[in-house]
């Protein structure tokens, strides 16, 4: 069953035309890459579907409900959790705190003054946190600083947060931008030991093909604002308008 | 105990024993010495002391924790004073309702102006506030002169109605705050060889509240409610892609905030029973942010200690003239005598603001954290070098989640 249904999405910024009738559905327990080179469109596929974004025409529909138009606390309320480019973390917090806050969030919903307690006695809230960094190997730096962290540690402690909350569909984009060939490796094998024990439908915009083709069990290929192909990796692999789009055609 | 982890219970109490004491250690100099008009220690500045603390307090809920500044919170403390003074005026000479009175409608008045000005964030929501409490200035000032008392202010007369003192038999004088009959200009002085000590029921009663807001404020901080609060401060963004609707946070902190201006506006009248259009002009709200920064913004108790170090250095500084610096320097050779003088006299004085911009400078370039983050920077460094280099690291491996504010 599709948990993600893309129709006919357009989005126009002035004179470029970002994406140009998009379509695709996402699999549910599938992991799903969008590829495409730079400038096709992907960041703002993905914006579209956190309410970052209102594409101008064309439905986005996420386990039966419509997320055009809805704010972007209400979009991971339903259950989708975005890891950003740049990792977007509580910087000033320890790494505990940072995996807290999206479990209050979970657990609490958008809007609580929970004032009166503490916030290290909700001993559920503190058990998960622990529980999932321990899942992502960050336990034993749970009370340091998150800005202090390496750039892998960082995105890893962002893709903490997300799991916390248990989400129905995670958003990755780029998860291993910038990063050495090692920590992409693990990276991998994180994102890969996740599928395996939690069976989490994953969309991931990537350019690295080692991470695409390591991960995804289905590639769509976005290029131009459009989707120019879609398939299963293998047969993307010897796809000759992929090659074409990412080569160039031969000058005429 | 109280709910609170040791190091906030130990806090708590500290600052207890702070205020119980302080009529004792602010007035450190026996009576007629020449040192003496250092003394802190009289009623109406230890008022003031405990007053702004809860300002700051409050102010810090907001600036502190979420970062949003506010250049407009002397609004709600007058609003909070305005309010005292008509229940005062109207109902009776207690000080409970005309408290609870100002922190309500201080709470009403934040809701509108925080919904306001929380559309925007950064310089943009500093200058609505700004424009809000200047706007509430201009009001109390001219336009409701019949609600405000205009430039002249208001004050409770004989004439006044005091409905239910008058149903009650209207016991004590008719224009003295009392708590149920407490009156809170009264002073008990002790005299020990030489040295006088005051104390003074309002001061005692408004230390009281400081003492409350000041324990609601530490269960605030360290709440789940606190800590999202101070996750907007870190990344509001990414908050929002965590589920969390910040706008209601950001306005809950506003009108909490604005409660603690109210409650400290309320107890300015309860202290002395007369209020202005001053006080809500835009230097009183810059006050509040000089107190937060200079004792540590985002600390619990790093606020308390600058309310007292502003309202001393505006009370005790201000009171030094040219007279008295001539007499302290009489000593030095005239010529040399004369310098000095001059030179302190731009310092003392009516010129006690430059002082505070110096002191303000110093700690902003070279303690980033304020008084408060300074002391604890400089207890680590001692710590570190006792316990010698070879445990650095296991040590700063064990220290608690640094992020918890500070004390």
């Amino acid at each position: 069953m599709a948990i993600l249904q893309v129709r006919n999405v357009s989005k126009r910024f002035g004179g470029l035309q970002a994406l140009n009738d998009v379509n695709l559905s996402v699999e549910e327990g599938t992991v799903h890459a969008i590829i495409g080179p730079n400038g096709a469109g992907k960041s703002t596929l993905l914006n579209c579907f956190v309410g970052r974004l209102i594409p101008d025409t064309g439905t986005v529909m996420f386990d039966g409900k419509s997320l055009l138009g809805i704010k972007p606390h209400e979009i991971n309320q339903i259950g989708v959790s975005r890891v950003f480019q740049t990792p977007e973390i509580f910087g000033d917090l320890s790494l505990l705190e940072n995996v807290m806050i999206p479990t209050f969030a979970h657990r609490d919903g958008a809007f609580k003054v929970n004032w009166w307690n503490r916030a290290d006695r909700e001993s559920d809230i503190q058990d998960h946190a622990e529980e999932i960094l321990q899942e992502i190997g960050l336990y034993e730096k749970r009370h340091e600083i998150a800005d202090a962290m390496s750039r892998g540690d960082k995105r890893r402690l962002e893709m903490a947060m997300c799991l916390s909350q248990d989400p129905k569909l995670l958003l990755l984009d780029e998860p291993t931008a910038g990063m050495s060939r090692a920590d992409t490796n693990a990276t991998i094998d994180l994102l890969k030991r996740l599928g395996e024990t939690r069976g989490l439908t994953k969309v991931i915009i990537e350019h690295d093909m080692h991470v695409v083709f390591s991960l995804a069990s289905y590639i769509s290929v976005l290029a131009q604002g459009t989707v120019i192909a879609g398939n299963t990796p293998e047969l993307i692999k010897g796809d000759p308008k992929v090659k074409e789009a990412y080569l160039g055609t031969e000058a005429e | 105990m109280f709910g609170l982890n040791r190091s906030d219970t130990l806090l708590l109490i500290f600052v207890a024993l702070l205020t119980m004491l302080a009529p004792f250690f602010l007035n450190p100099f026996p009576e007629g010495s020449s040192l003496a008009q250092f003394n802190g220690g009289y009623p109406d500045l230890m008022q003031r002391f405990v007053i702004f603390g809860i300002f700051a307090i409050g102010f810090n809920i907001l600036f502190g924790l979420t970062g949003y500044l506010s250049f407009g919170h002397a609004a709600f403390l007058g609003i909070g004073s305005y309010a005292a003074i008509w229940m005062m005026k109207l109902l009776t000479m207690n000080v409970i309702p005309a408290i609870i009175l100002s922190v309500i409608v201080a709470g009403v008045f934040s809701l509108f102006v925080g919904y306001i000005s929380l559309r925007r964030s950064g310089i943009y929501f500093s200058i609505l506030t700004l424009a809000f409490a200047q706007m509430s200035y201009a009001l109390a000032y001219s336009v409701l002169t019949p609600i405000t008392g205009g430039e002249t202010g208001l004050q409770p007369k004989l004439s006044d109605p005091r409905i239910l003192d008058t149903m009650l038999g209207g016991g004590g004088d008719a224009t003295r705050a009392n708590l149920f009959g407490l009156e809170m200009g009264k002073s008990w002085q002790m005299d020990w060889n030489g040295w006088v000590f005051t104390f003074n029921t309002g001061y005692y009663v408004a230390a009281v509240v400081m003492l409350i807001a000041f324990y609601l404020s530490i269960r605030i901080f360290r709440s789940p409610f606190g800590l999202m609060l101070r996750a907007i401060k870190t990344n509001q963004n990414r908050l929002n892609y965590t589920g969390v609707n910040t706008k209601p946070y950001t306005l809950a902190a506003f009108v909490i905030s604005g409660m603690y201006a109210g409650l400290a506006g309320g107890l300015l009248v309860a202290m002395d029973t007369q209020v202005g259009p001053e006080r809500m002009f835009w230097t009183a709200s810059g006050e509040v942010v000089l107190m937060t920064i200079l004792g540590g913004v985002g600390t619990l108790i790093g606020p308390v200690l600058g309310a007292g170090l502003i309202k001393y250095m505006e009370n005790i500084l201000s009171k030094i003239n040219e007279g008295l610096l001539e007499t302290w320097f009489a000593f030095m050779p005239d010529t040399a005598g004369d310098v000095v003088v001059t030179v302190l006299a731009l310092f003392t004085g009516k010129g006690w603001h430059l002082t505070l911009g110096l002191i303000f400078m110093l700690v902003v370039v070279f303690l980033p954290g304020g008084l408060v983050g300074g002391l604890v920077q400089g207890g680590r460094r001692m710590f570190r070098s006792r316990d010698g280099k070879a445990t650095r690291e296991t040590k700063s491996n064990q220290t608690p989640p640094t992020s918890t504010p500070a004390e």
